[in-house]
């Protein structure tokens, strides 16, 4: 029985990074048109700015869970400003291939530079610990991810649809043009969207960096198995990629419990059924 | 891409490049180290083959590396553990590679786009990640030391000469399937699919019948293009499955050009080359195949092939 619930935290946990990601990922599709395959490289980079900020500066964990966001999303705004910008107006593939190659750099520089081991980086203090649960232990730091993760997910989800900068955002991803002639500077609505898209991506990493080795490689395994989240989930709402990513978390979990072996499969499974019996993803509109 | 040439090159002269061409092919081991050369070979069959999905039907698939790899494993194994012909050890790994084709894209063809490119990508990690565990791969270590054999009972293999013109000789024939398949009446209604696929579908062309066959014969030939390669380098590890050879294979055609025949060919032998005369360079390889996967992107989208026939183009007119 702990054994079942241990690995249902393990799932809940793993599904928050799902959320965040997918989250982040569905914000920039839907104003860009971008598939960005970078998101994974970029949840790396902020794991290990925290990482490199606490070796080289002594950051804490709670400065940096302010200040990798920022870097991380600065550096989308780069991006996004010197190169994803002449892409718009060509096939969404380019964005994608574009990302793709702005992944190998990334990775490949981080690799060039502390190989290909993890790096350990240690719980803050005020979260370490635990409590009995009677049924399972729950360790506070990662009870402070699920928290945490939902909150960041729900609060996108409210700006989104509940405030005037959301509706915005909304109309841009209806109809830029028309969101132009009424005077609103789309061009830096998509710089300012896709740095915040990837400032998740960075916070995710920060969060990720306690319970994960941190490692040049942790990404891209992250962001494969997050786009499987957003072919299940469909990237129409927010709400049904919050939703998605926990739940495929937990059904991993499970499957860990049940069948270790499929595990790392489960995900792609049910993408398959998914497409069999509900081609435009669980929450998403065939468009 | 481009539009069609306004005078078509007159028979004689294509006839005179090919020619030129298989001469080169022909007396290439004689100048250049044989094993470098296979590797070529089969990558740039592996280019073409994906180039019939991108470049004549749109298709963008970021898991064609499921295909070069299954087909390596099957192939390898079969020479390995059971000793068969090389012949059909090769066609074992384009078989398995053609079914997984058909189960994969009967499967990503329901969702277009972006989206496809996400669901190819999905089943290419799934297939890595059964590469890991799955017995007869070998794991982390791969499968060493596969025998060559002997074709046909006959031509020792582990002579490099004999291994290069066979591999030459399927790279040849996979190049004219490729080829027949573009220049039939079934290519001509994959590159209307590319263009406009509402306006095919609304001909009464069923799209989705046209795509499946496109991905089936295109992940067959990459499965041929694996297998042979397996046979060729004697070895096959998951760097064959893995998500960084799906990306390889999109800069090759990327930087060859686009919907050129010879385009997938010609990037297939400038990444192989980058590759092996960077190898000491350790991680800055990865490093530097992005950065002209960038460029590329961002500044020469026609690719090398692509911007020569624009440039003859215009000298013609």
């Amino acid at each position: 029985m702990r054994a079942l619930f241990g690995q249902l935290l393990v799932g809940l946990i793993n599904g928050s990074f799902y959320a965040l990601l997918s989250l982040g990922l569905a914000i920039i599709f839907g104003l860009l048109n971008v598939v960005n395959f970078s998101h994974g490289a970029l949840y790396m980079t902020g794991a290990f700015v925290a990482w490199m900020g606490l070796q080289s500066l002594g950051v804490p964990y709670w400065g940096a869970l302010l200040l990798s966001p920022i870097a991380v999303g600065l550096l989308g705004v780069v991006i996004e400003r010197t190169m994803l910008r002449r892409l718009y107006q060509l096939d969404h593939l380019y964005g994608l291939l574009l990302t793709f190659g702005l992944t190998l750099i990334i990775e490949g520089l981080f690799h060039h530079q502390y190989g290909n081991s993890g790096n350990s980086y240690p719980v803050p203090e005020l979260l370490q610990g635990g409590s009995d649960l009677g049924f399972m232990f729950l360790p506070r730091y990662r009870a402070w991810v699920v928290v945490v993760s939902v909150a960041v997910c729900l609060a996108s989800w409210f700006v989104f649809e509940r405030t005037r900068l959301g509706s915005y955002l909304r109309a841009g991803t209806e109809n830029p043009r028309l969101l132009q002639a009424f005077g609103v500077n789309v061009p830096r609505m998509l710089t300012l969207t896709y740095g915040f898209g990837v400032a998740l991506a960075g916070f995710a990493g920060v969060m990720a960096a306690p319970i994960y080795q941190v490692s040049p490689a942790m990404g891209s395994n992250l962001i494969i198995v997050v786009f499987a989240v957003v072919v299940i989930g469909g990237m129409g709402s927010i709400f049904g990629s919050i939703v998605t990513g926990l739940g495929l978390g937990l059904v991993e979990g499970l499957t860990k419990y049940l069948y270790p072996p499929a595990a790392s499969t489960v995900v792609f499974i049910i993408m398959a059924v998914v497409l069999l019996v509900r081609p435009a993803g669980l929450f998403g509109r065939q468009k | 891409m481009s539009g069609p040439a306004r005078r078509p090159w007159s028979g004689q002269a294509i006839f005179m490049a090919w020619a030129t061409l298989v001469a080169a092919g022909l007396a290439a081991p004689f100048v250049v180290y044989p094993v470098f050369l296979m590797n070529v070979l089969c990558m740039a069959l592996f280019a073409s083959a994906f180039n019939l999905l991108l470049g004549y039907t749109g298709l963008l698939s970021f898991g064609h590396a499921a295909f070069l790899g299954s087909a390596g494993y099957v192939a390898g194994h079969a020479a390995k553990a059971w000793g068969v012909d090389p012949l059909l050890a090769i066609l074992a790994g384009t078989a398995v590679a053609t079914v997984l084709g058909f189960l994969i894209g009967s499967l990503a063809i329901r969702r277009s786009g972006i989206y496809f490119a996400m669901i190819t990508l999905g089943f290419a990690q799934m297939i890595y990640f059964l590469a890991v565990q799955l017995p007869f791969t070998g794991g982390e270590d791969g499968l060493q030391g596969i025998p060559r054999g002997r074709l046909l009972g006959l031509v020792r293999l582990e002579n490099s000469f004999a291994m290069y013109y066979l591999v030459f000789v399927i790279f040849l024939a996979g190049f004219a399937v490729i080829h027949r398949t573009i220049n039939s009446p079934f290519g001509h209604v994959l590159r209307s699919i590319k263009d406009n696929e509402a306006r095919a579908l609304s001909l009464g062309y069923d799209v989705d019948r046209y795509k499946l066959l496109a991905f089936v014969i295109s992940a067959g030939l990459a499965g041929t293009a694996g297998a042979t390669k397996a046979l060729a380098m004697q070895f096959e590890t998951l760097t064959d499955v893995h998500w960084h050879k799906s990306g390889e294979v999109v800069l090759m055609t990327l930087l060859g050009g686009m919907g050129t025949v010879l385009g997938p060919s010609v990037g297939a032998l400038i990444v192989v080359t980058m590759e092996n005369y960077l190898t000491g360079f350790g991680d800055w390889v990865t490093v530097i195949i992005g950065c002209v996967f960038v460029a590329g992107v961002l500044a020469f989208r026609r690719g090398f092939v692509g911007e020569a026939l624009n440039l003859a183009r215009r000298f013609r007119s």
